[in-house]
């Protein structure tokens, strides 16, 4: 059974050398324009990709899950705090789901 | 020089994880369950998640351990699934205070997740890598606890809160992305044309064949790519 310490250490061994190597080898500014405007780009994009479609199937009712990702999407065009916005989005998800 | 903000910059960072340390017991609550069904132990999990830090890695790695791959395998699915933190490690290092010595970054990679990087990314200007502690202070506590008592508690915790939780997360997500896409016209078409593609991957015919972790890696490359060759970014509006 030790084989599974083994399989958790080689998990953790590869994400960690993919977490850091970048961080820890580009230490200077790239000056590349291109470069730069694709790393300005890439966190919006990543996290609009992994958001949508995925939460709908996240709650047991995906009609739940949609008024909870508009009314997170409202909330946060209004600037409201991390907190508030997931905050919001959780409690509607759980009162719809009670209706629906 | 940094000791008198240090503080601040980490209770912000604090501050900053508590809505991931929610979402975090939510996801790794239902990954101790699966953990569990795999016919893995509560301490093996918990170091699964203090080692990993990784929902999607996580949640692979448990099906790959039951179905009994080699070492290889896993360390390719593995990499293939997170290559997308090499992407935010790529994004973070232009952004982080190079006044901090080289130490702190070896740190900080290890907390690369997802929400961590989010609202790294987020903080406006220079990032201090004591914002990222302060966010990962809370939040890999609670991933690692919510693992453990998901495989000790099972199904004690009612499913529809489960269910409520688990979109805090991407309440978060879009609180990140929101703001900026606002500002920015850019931004904001970005983000609608990759929640499209996004879609587009996860329904259509032979598209959706392509596992999660790589729609993520080919879309980023792809819409980010085209964006910065069509509308690159001008000098230093990113620190603004």
């Amino acid at each position: 059974m030790n084989k599974i310490y083994i399989y958790i250490l080689v998990m953790a061994a590869v994400t960690y050398l993919i977490r850091v190597l970048p961080l820890t080898l580009i230490k200077k500014d790239i000056k590349n324009k291109t470069i730069r405007s694709f790393l300005y780009y890439v966190p919006y994009v990543t996290l609009a990709v992994m958001t949508f479609p995925a939460i709908l199937t996240a709650t047991n009712n995906m009609y739940a899950a949609f008024f909870g990702f508009l009314v997170a999407v409202i909330l946060a065009w209004c600037r409201k705090s991390l907190f508030q916005v997931s905050i919001t989005a959780c409690a509607v998800v759980f009162i719809l789901e009670l209706i629906l | 020089m940094h000791t008198k903000d240090n503080k601040t910059y980490f209770m912000n960072g604090v501050k900053g994880g508590i809505p991931i340390a929610l979402g975090y017991f939510a996801v790794s609550f239902t990954l101790g369950i699966a953990a569990k069904k795999a016919g893995i132990t509560a301490f093996q999990a918990t170091f699964m998640s203090l080692t990993n830090v990784t929902s999607a890695g996580e949640f692979a790695g448990i099906s790959s351990i039951c179905a009994g791959v080699t070492y290889i395998e896993l360390a390719i699915m593995q990499a293939v699934i997170n290559l997308r933190y090499m992407l935010m490690s790529c994004a973070l290092a232009q952004r982080i205070d190079t006044s901090y010595p080289l130490y702190h970054r070896f740190i900080m990679g290890f907390g690369i997740t997802d929400e961590i990087f989010g609202v790294s990314v987020a903080q406006p200007g220079r990032l201090s890598p004591y914002y990222t502690y302060g966010a990962m202070s809370v939040s890999i506590p609670a991933w690692c606890l919510g693992t453990c008592l998901g495989v000790v508690l099972g199904s004690v915790l009612p499913a529809n809160i489960v269910s409520a939780l688990s979109v805090a997360l991407y309440g978060m997500f879009i609180a990140i992305i929101m703001p900026p896409a606002r500002d920015n016209k850019v931004v904001l078409g970005l983000v609608i044309i990759s929640m499209l593609l996004s879609s587009g991957f996860t329904y259509l015919p032979y598209l959706k064949n392509i596992s999660s972790g790589f729609r993520v890696i080919i879309l980023t490359v792809v819409i980010a790519g085209v964006a910065a060759i069509l509308f690159p970014i001008e000098e230093d509006a990113q620190d603004e």
